[in-house]
């Protein structure tokens, strides 16, 4: 079981997250953005090897915050808020 | 008689205490401190298990938790199958019987098996279940093959204990490695837990020769023990660490053997010292698996804890300086001991009256039910009631290789040693190839120095030491008889041999082709001689071939542990109405709905449909009361308020008047419809989301994930208020009158509570918010009220009702209602793929000029596409039953049938005498008044297409 470094509330164990996406990953607006851009927003991840930056929220405080981890020594590099204001 | 219980001695055993269980229906007498396996051996009991496959008669094997053959179940209030009797405590009327045997593993009627053996090799299962129909055989092969057998009937005694806690260092084994760190990190000033899985702590102290310190090695483990628990240290016995997880997470399990259920242990420690021991290992020949040829490391603890004597003629085989120990020590006591080793030099002095012989090696054992004797590879024989054998020993590094460690090979101990450091673990003792005691108190010293500098001195070994000495004695190929690998799977070397002639070469192969190393004991004695003859056949070295990946539980966990408080109730908890109790007293009979127990139907008649029936024709008549309490109430309230639920919404939602509400979807950004609901607007800058009963959680994370990404802290803030309030509902066309007589203090007329509006009023002091919204088709009004306060006001409702014939309804009879007026359930009438087009509601998407979730999804070419899924109705013939839920439309292309949809919802309507069923047809909005066929089961029946709404399509029932 990891342990994810929740902003406000510190280690915690990893079932008390829900992973929410790479990191960003804009949102691009407007009904005629290019189909392509689009898709890409919606279906690609970049599932790397190594260092990953990834949004997570803490389901028992409600925050979503910017991880850095490595998806094989599951080391977690850092860990922020999104105003970038609370550092873990 | 050959085993025997000695007049004196035995460091674990109680003499005052005599105890009497039974095995396979006969009674055995031990001592308290035995082991079911102690007590078996001093009653001289030889056979105690068949094997898996081949029926063999069994033995015990090891005095530990590698005990391959000696698996008992365990009957009485606290079942268990496949027990190992070598680590499980004899107790006073427990029962035990021996597993895979039938009646009892001495007069085993499957015995006849092992004269097919040869027909029944290595992965005859993958052969035989393929041709002609495997059908035939399988039940009665899988009934003769297999281990213990689970009690159908057994129920827990209660739940398991599951413990989190938090230390320094954990230690995992309380030998001489263990104890020696555990003392030193105490020194250190850091918290320690100490786990070991028997029930006295000391490990191999207790029964092999040592002095430390200048004391007996039983005073000196006494001693640390008490001063480790003095300093407040945890100290668990009878405690398995079995697994090691991300992070330094260790999992132990925790037996209590007095009906408790075992305890698991959830351990977060900065440091981890592996201080498992090592397991000694079989040597290869000819019927090596006889009951009676038992580990010579065994036969000496079972001695010296035990005061059992395992034989009176005792052939002690070795390839290692372990053995002279043993033989010594029996040799001492009496039983005429030979030793065999198969090195001619470099071997340490024979004990006292123990003839030895010089590079020689078992070629094979004779005996029925057990063994009678041993032929050495030039052909001596000696008679020998009891053969000992050790075949040198594996470290118990299971943990650090869990934890992502690499194993390095060491020629010099014939063994896997860990290899680089892992962070957070440290392996000391035998674990990690130490033999002395010097060399094992020396290597605990640095374990937790990432930690600390210890005070402590490092304990001295002050009495004779132990020597490593090995020489390899590995199967091979070519040898005679069938010798056997996995005691407990029945893997001899000729499988191993078959599946290299077959290419199952890779070590992950043979493991799954053979089976050799899995069940109860993973191949704690025959993984490392069954890699080391793989690697002999295909001309590799030991470590080219490699070792399976570890992977817990190091020992069988039972799921009692896991589970913990999660059983019954407890494992999916429901949410659960304010006014439960109150619901229960009227006859509700509960259901669960999305997570939520709520009042199906009030019984009021012995047939649930009837109930329903009835429940929902009344509704229609004049008034009906329900609970949806359930209801999502999530507020949003800031200044971007309605910014943000624009965003959040398909439909415009800004344009709405404080005071109104309005029906709506939320789209996932895929444009499939995630929710509907109505959206009330309470001022400007506060609105409230009443969301589907069984998405509260999702929407309301959903809201959070929008406003932290999108709009920001100071923008809007969320509120869940689901549970705060309860909502009762009054509908039906004397809905008004009803609520009327309640005195809320707010204006009805519906000049000023219009369909689509709230009023705020209030009930015995409280504030009571009331919403016309309808989801019956019928007037309806919807009070919502502080939880705790809606008792009085429910009770009053239903008194009221009286004078109208009131009726109190379940959720069933409201999904009728509701499909009767074609309003939908999301996730039931819509899918994955259901876009709000597909719904009937497309102006949002060609009007709207702001962005919102979901937008782009609605313009792509599968959008467009024109053979879209379709929410329909569907009607029947003239006096037809209801079409079931999940029946499918077809049609035929090319003489084949295809699927063109399917039944969603489906009811008899109690108002208008027939069924009503919704759907989901291929350009179903375009044909209205098609009869299709529809298939369920391989029944076909007819359908005709028509508008989803059934009931009262105009809407006049709404406002009358
Ligand atoms: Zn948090």
């Amino acid at each position: 079981m990891q342990l994810f470094p929740c902003p406000f509330c510190g280690p915690r164990d990893e079932t008390e997250f829900h992973y929410g996406g790479d990191a960003g990953n804009i949102r691009p607006d407007g009904a005629d953005v290019p189909i392509d851009r689009w898709a890409n927003y919606l279906y690609l991840r970049s599932n790397p090897k190594g260092a990953a930056r990834e949004i997570w929220v803490h389901m028992n405080c409600g925050e979503f915050f910017v991880m850095e981890r490595d998806t094989v020594t599951h080391k977690v590099l850092s860990s922020a808020a999104l105003d970038g204001e609370h550092v873990a | 008689m050959t085993a025997s219980r000695l007049a004196t001695g035995g460091s674990a055993i109680d003499r005052s205490r005599p105890i009497r269980f039974s095995f396979d229906g006969a009674t055995v007498h031990g001592f308290a401190g035995d082991t079911i396996a102690s007590a078996l051996l001093a009653g001289d009991v030889a056979v105690v298990g068949r094997s898996f496959k081949y029926h063999r008669p069994r033995g015990i094997w090891g005095a530990g938790v590698e005990e391959p053959n000696a698996l008992v179940d365990i009957g009485g209030p606290r079942a268990t199958p496949n027990t190992r009797a070598t680590t499980e405590p004899a107790r006073d009327g427990l029962v035990a019987k021996s597993v895979n045997a039938t009646p009892n593993a001495l007069t085993d009627r499957n015995a006849f098996l092992d004269r097919f053996a040869r027909f029944i090799p290595a992965a005859f299962y993958y052969k035989t279940f393929m041709w002609p129909d495997w059908h035939r055989f399988e039940p009665r092969i899988r009934a003769m093959a297999g281990l213990g057998t689970v009690d159908a009937d057994w129920t827990s005694p209660g739940t398991a204990d599951q413990i989190n806690h938090h230390c320094d260092v954990l230690v995992v084994g309380a030998g001489p490695a263990g104890l020696a760190a555990a003392r030193l990190a105490s020194g250190a000033g850091l918290t320690v837990t100490l786990v070991d899985d028997q029930q006295s702590p000391g490990g191999s102290l207790g029964h092999r020769a040592g002095e430390i310190d200048g004391k007996p090695a039983a005073v000196w483990v006494k001693e640390t023990i008490d001063e480790l628990a003095v300093g407040g240290h945890l100290i668990l016995p009878s405690t398995t660490a079995f697994g090691i997880y991300d992070h330094n997470l260790a999992g132990l399990n925790q037996r209590h053997f007095n009906g408790r259920p075992d305890t698991l242990w959830r351990v977060r420690p900065r440091q981890i010292v592996l201080a498992a021991g090592a397991i000694e290992r079989p040597l290869p020949f000819a019927n090596n698996d006889l009951p009676g040829i038992l580990s010579a490391d065994a036969a000496l603890a079972y001695l010296r804890r035990h005061a059992v004597l395992v034989g009176r003629r005792i052939v002690v085989a070795t390839n290692n300086d372990s053995a002279y120990e043993v033989a010594g020590a029996l040799a001492e006591v009496g039983a005429e001991v030979r030793l065999v080793d198969i090195r001619r030099d470099g071997m340490p002095a024979a004990p006292a009256n123990v003839p030895l012989v010089k590079g020689r090696s078992l070629a094979s054992a004779s005996g029925k039910l057990r063994v009678d004797g041993v032929t050495l590879d030039d052909g001596t024989r000696f008679d020998a009631d009891c053969v000992l054998v050790s075949g040198g020993w594996t470290p118990t590094i299971h943990l650090f290789g869990q934890a992502r460690g690499k194993l390095a090979w060491s020629e010099a101990r014939a063994a896997f040693l860990p290899g680089d450091p892992v962070d957070g673990i440290a392996v000391v003792g035998a674990a990690a190839g130490a033999v002395s005691l010097s060399d094992v108190f020396t290597g605990a010293g640095p374990a937790f120095a990432p930690l600390g500098q210890t005070k402590a001195p490092l304990p001295r070994s002050t009495g004779p030491e132990a020597t490593g000495g090995i020489l390899p004695a590995w199967p091979i190929l070519g040898s005679k008889g069938r010798i056997w690998i996995d005691y407990q799977n029945d893997v001899t070397v000729k499988d191993v041999e078959l599946a290299a002639r077959e290419n199952f070469v890779s070590v992950e192969h043979l493991k799954r082709y053979t089976t050799l190393g899995m069940a109860t004991d993973q191949g704690k004695t025959s993984n490392l001689p069954g890699l080391a003859l793989m690697a002999g056949i295909t001309g590799r070295t030991v470590p080219e071939v490699g070792t399976t990946t570890y992977r817990p539980p190091f020992t069988p966990v039972p799921l009692a542990s896991f589970a913990g408080a999660r059983v019954g109730e407890l494992m999916a908890p429901v949410r659960r109405l304010p006014l439960e109790n109150v619901h229960r007293s009227s006859g509700a009979v509960f259901q669960e709905y999305g997570g939520w127990l709520r009042p199906a139907h009030y019984g009021g008649y012995a047939d649930a449909e009837r109930s329903i029936a009835d429940e929902a024709r009344r509704a229609r008549q004049s008034v009906a009361l329900f609970d949806g309490s359930t209801l999502g109430k999530i507020e949003v309230i800031g200044p971007q308020a309605a910014a943000f639920v624009d965003f959040l919404y398909y439909n415009t939602m800004s344009t709405l008047k404080p005071g109104r509400c309005r029906y709506g979807f939320m789209l996932s950004e895929n444009g499939v419809v995630f929710d509907d609901g109505v959206l009330v607007r309470l001022d400007e800058h506060r609105f409230v989301v009443s969301c589907s009963s069984s998405h509260v959680s999702a929407v309301h994370a959903r809201l959070e994930e929008w406003r932290q990404d999108r709009f920001g802290r100071g923008a809007v803030y969320i509120h869940n208020a689901t549970a705060e309030m309860a909502t009762l509902t009054v509908s039906g066309p004397n809905s008004r009158k009803l609520l009327e007589t309640l005195g809320l203090g707010l204006s009805l007329d519906d000049a000023d509570l219009p369909h689509m509006a709230i009023g705020h009023g209030s009930y015995a002091g409280d504030e009571v918010r009331v919403a016309r919204v309808s989801f019956t088709g019928d007037r309806s009004y919807e009070i919502s009220i502080r939880a705790d306060r809606a008792e009085p006001l429910w009770a009053q409702l239903r008194q009221a009702g009286q004078a109208f014939d009131a009726v109190v309804i379940g959720l069933e009879a409201l999904m009728i209602l509701r499909a009767e007026k074609g309003f939908i359930v999301i996730g039931k009438d819509t899918d994955g793929t259901t876009l709000p087009r597909d719904l009937g509601v497309d102006g949002p998407r060609v009007k709207r000029q702001t962005e919102f979730v979901g937008r782009r999804s609605l313009f792509t070419e599968e959008a467009s596409c024109d053979n879209r899924m379709q929410l329909v109705g569907l009607a029947v013939p003239q006096g037809e039953a209801p079409l079931p839920t999940g029946a499918h439309g077809i049609k035929r292309i090319d003489g084949r049938l295809r699927s063109q949809g399917f039944v969603t919802s489906s009811y008899q309507s109690p108002t208008l005498g027939r069924p009503v069923a919704l759907g989901l047809i291929e350009r179903g909005a375009t044909r209205h008044g098609e009869t299709i066929d529809t298939q369920h089961l391989g029944k076909i029946s007819k359908a005709t297409i028509t508008a989803p709404c059934a009931f009262d399509p105009a809407g006049d029932r709404l406002h009358a």
